[in-house]
């Protein structure tokens, strides 16, 4: 908590600084291309949220410098983590962060923290599903656990990541339902799709984006969303049914809940005017209608969050994931 | 015949001015990015991709994947010429065309591996023409198991068919598992044998690995060898090229059998890279001399190349029906897919149609471009060897490191790099073989995770192995290549024993 303190008294005594010395002085831009670091491999969420934003900035001429987005998926994602811990001071490089930057440094003791980067703006959230192919039977929940209960071998659950957000759902869905799965950990949600279209799992807990395609081909089927309402998008996706449609998990009798953050981070110790940039910038991005068309495709929920509303949340929100991880049992000793 | 009809359509989509200039760029871009070790397809693609956000999606695929061809093309040329793999598929390339060009005979060699990539594009092209959806339904029924199976297949035809000794393939093999087992398990979700190094979190990268092994490692002994590149006296003329031509229609066999091979590779993720190594070593295993491969015999160069470039443009084939790309750099097309607002995946051939006939029509053209090029470079490229080696090897060293850097934009790469051109020496030196290792080094991880999925889904029994005719019969197949020397000695004594009389009557004669 103190590193904390000292952080913010240092971007106050900044602030305080640059309003000392005038506005005389322009307000502060990047000087070279700046680099959107993705934490996951090429074509997954991660990326394909980075080149929505390279091309809205691009198109939009919000910034003068240009973007380029840089992979680092290396070790699930832990090299993008170290890589931005290793950059402090330099603004031209901005994470784009999911749950793991809470899940890794818990389950594989990555030396990292969050609190060691500069928080700059929450910019969606992430939903998740539960899915099944659709030539099973199984309409409702019930029908679904009832039928994993009985299973042996246990049913299968495709995810992507071991000891991660689709694990530790997983496990969830387990305790409240009395099922057990064998939890198969693949390298990404696509490879997680095509895998449940083959029948090779029984179900999967994909974001919606991952299973997007084969659902519109009508070859998986939701059963319910992990969240605390129902998605908000009314427009038809797949045949007559739209994301709207999905039940809750806890209509469904299933009281599992969980969404995860989309939100960028700087590196350390950059200075107040360089945070006020990039707030800048992506607030613009959110208002753009790449953005806006995005969100809607992948069934995102829109959000913007900055400053002491984004650091109060993310506090909170690592608590909740600390809880889940370690009820979960992927706590590393 | 519907398919032929949108082929044409296709066709009329591409034939503009504008179209075809960037065809040409994109290739141009491409070979320079194949020529550059480590550079390599994904990044060549990721870098120029914010260049076509502003153009429409077909000529921005159409330029895109012509970087592609382009760098499928270009890989070739530093193996041969150098012994530097310039793309990872291109290692086995280096088995035969540098024995070749040490020969003299760098431009056959050249040659030979751009006509090959290009039949073997083609066949792949054909067969994304004509076949698609069933393609596609075919590697929707790939599992954990199957996919082990197709791994341990590749491993198995290496210890099996492999001209070294087995021990000294199997050392190979599995210091290779061992290095591959670096950084995050994706089953666990544990760090292994870090040692607390944030370096080595990423793992070895296997280009790193083949730029220091190959690369290095040949600058090294081509020193001790009183720095003379040797077979610089590569006479080059159309000639060539024809006389190459002349002789291609007695391959065909290997020709074909890449082609499948490396077709199904490319569409079921197996890569480019099991592709080309597999392509070789069953060359070598059907040829009436298995013993002149590794010498600079032209089959050598056409069976990984054609199995490369078939598995490389198959790899397109489920990235755009089921969203799953085959090979790095399809993953990174992926992307721009969706950046111009095309989700990949089962409608794409429906409710896309004229963007994905228009792409099917450009890898006719851009493969046919592309080929007209490369050959007409020919000469340009085989003249580099006219250089003396004391002022080129400095460039390739260079160009190595940059490569290694490039890659992850990593210090600890270069001297990874150094490192395993050490150890490419001493490997040269005592004889065990590299290519083992590289291989090990790039399926190694796939390997393991799919055998450890295969068994939590099957409760930790090994018959999953066998539980279907497709699964089953790789891995008999595999076993099968496994002790192919043993098996074919009982066959020949078999075959004594049965017929006696005419050994001994052929015996005196």
């Amino acid at each position: 908590m103190t590193m904390l303190t000292t952080a913010r008294f240092c971007g106050a005594a900044a602030l305080a600084l640059t309003l000392a010395t005038g506005t005389a002085s322009a307000a502060w831009e990047p000087t070279k291309p700046v680099e959107i670091v993705v934490a996951a491999g090429a074509g997954g969420a991660s990326d394909q949220m980075a080149r929505m934003m390279q091309s809205a900035i691009q198109k939009n001429n919000l910034m003068k410098q240009p973007v380029v987005v840089s992979l680092k998926g290396g070790a699930s994602g832990a090299e993008a983590l170290m890589y931005m811990k290793g950059s402090d001071g330099d603004a031209n490089r901005v994470l784009i962060a999911y749950s793991l930057i809470y899940m890794l440094p818990l389950s594989a003791k990555v030396p990292f923290n969050w609190r060691d980067l500069t928080p700059v703006a929450v910019i969606a959230f992430d939903e998740f599903v539960l899915w099944v192919n659709a030539s099973t039977p199984y309409k409702t929940v019930k029908e679904f656990a009832d039928a994993a209960k009985a299973a042996t071998p246990p049913f299968k659950m495709g995810g992507t990541g071991s000891k991660r957000e689709d694990h530790v759902l997983t496990v969830l869905l387990e305790k409240k339902t009395g099922a057990k799965f064998a939890y198969l950990p693949y390298t990404s949600g696509g490879e997680a799709a095509t895998q449940l279209v083959g029948n090779h799992t029984a179900s999967n807990v994909n974001n919606p984006s991952e299973n997007l395609e084969v659902w519109r081909a009508g070859q998986v089927r939701p059963l319910c969303v992990f969240s605390k309402e129902r998605i908000s998008y009314k427009g038809k996706v797949a045949g007559d049914t739209a994301w709207g449609d999905i039940p809750t998990c806890k209509d469904q009798g299933v009281d599992v809940q969980y969404q995860m953050l989309r939100a960028m981070f700087l590196p350390g110790k950059v200075t107040a005017e360089q945070t006020a940039f990039y707030e800048d910038l992506f607030k613009k991005v959110t208002q753009t209608a790449e953005y806006k068309e995005y969100m809607e495709k992948q069934a995102l929920k829109p959000a913007f969050m900055t400053g002491k509303d984004m650091v109060k949340f993310l506090e909170e929100d690592d608590t909740l994931n600390k809880g889940l991880m370690t009820d979960a049992g992927f706590v590393a000793q | 015949m519907e398919a032929f009809g949108l082929l044409l359509q296709g066709f009329g989509v591409l034939l503009t001015w504008k179209i075809l200039a960037l065809m040409m760029v994109g290739l141009i871009l491409g070979i320079f990015v194949g020529v550059l070790p480590g550079l390599g397809g994904p990044n060549g693609v990721a870098i120029l991709l914010p260049l076509t956000f502003t153009m429409d999606p077909t000529s921005a695929i159409v330029m895109l994947s012509c970087i592609y061809w382009g760098a499928l093309f270009g890989g070739a040329i530093t193996s041969i010429l150098f012994n530097i793999p310039g793309e990872a598929w291109s290692v086995a390339t280096t088995f035969d065309g540098y024995p070749m060009a040490q020969k003299g005979q760098a431009a056959e060699a050249l040659t030979a591996a751009f006509t090959s990539s290009f039949i073997g594009s083609l066949f792949a092209v054909l067969l994304i023409t004509f076949l698609a959806p069933s393609v596609a339904t075919f590697a929707l029924r790939f599992g954990p198991p199957e996919f082990f199976a197709v791994y341990l297949l590749t491993f198995c035809s290496f210890v099996g068919l492999g001209r070294e000794d087995k021990h000294k393939t199997i050392i190979s093999l599995t210091l290779g598992l061992l290095l591959a087992g670096i950084g995050m398990d994706t089953v666990s979700g544990q760090l292994r044998m870090t040692f607390g190094s944030t370096e080595l979190l990423r793992g070895v990268n296997f280009l790193v690995a083949v730029i220091g092994l190959f690369g290095i490692s040949e600058i090294l002994l081509t020193m001790e060898e009183k720095l003379a590149l040797r077979g610089h006296t590569a006479s080059i003329s159309l000639r060539t090229v024809w006389k190459v031509w002349r002789e291609m229609p007695r391959y065909w066999a290997t020709l074909l059998r890449s082609s499948i091979i490396g077709s199904w590779l490319g569409v079921t993720p197996g890569g480019a890279i099991a592709a080309s190594f597999m392509g070789y070593n069953l060359a070598k295993r059907f040829s009436r001399d298995p013993k002149s491969f590794g010498t600079g015999r032209i089959e050598g160069v056409f069976a990984p190349e054609t199995a490369a470039h078939a598995s490389g443009t198959a790899a397109l084939l489920p990235m755009l029906a089921l969203g799953i790309p085959g090979s790095g750099t399809a993953a990174i097309l992926l992307g721009g897919l969706m950046v111009w607002g095309l989700n990949p995946g089962p409608l794409m051939f429906v409710e896309h149609k004229d963007f994905v006939w228009g792409l099917i029509a450009s890898m006719y053209l851009g493969n046919v471009v592309g080929l007209v090029i490369v050959l007409t470079t020919v000469p340009l490229f085989a003249a580099v060897l006219r250089v003396p080696f004391s002022a080129i090897a400095p460039m390739i060293l260079v160009s190595c490191a940059i490569g290694a850097f490039a890659i992850q934009n990593a210090m600890f790469d270069i001297w990874l790099m150094l490192l395993f051109g050490i150890v490419g020496y001493v490997f040269k030196k005592i004889g065990i073989p590299l290519a083992p290792f590289t291989l090990a080094l790039v399926l190694g991880n796939r390997a393991e995770s799919s055998f450890r999925l295969s068994m939590i889904g099957a409760g930790g029994d090994l018959t999953v192995f066998w539980s279907n005719p497709l699964v089953g019969t790789i891995t008999t197949l595999a076993f099968t290549l496994l002790f192919w020397p043993v098996i074919s000695a009982l066959f020949d004594r078999g075959k004594r024993l049965l017929l006696p009389a005419k050994s001994e009557r052929s015996g005196p004669a």
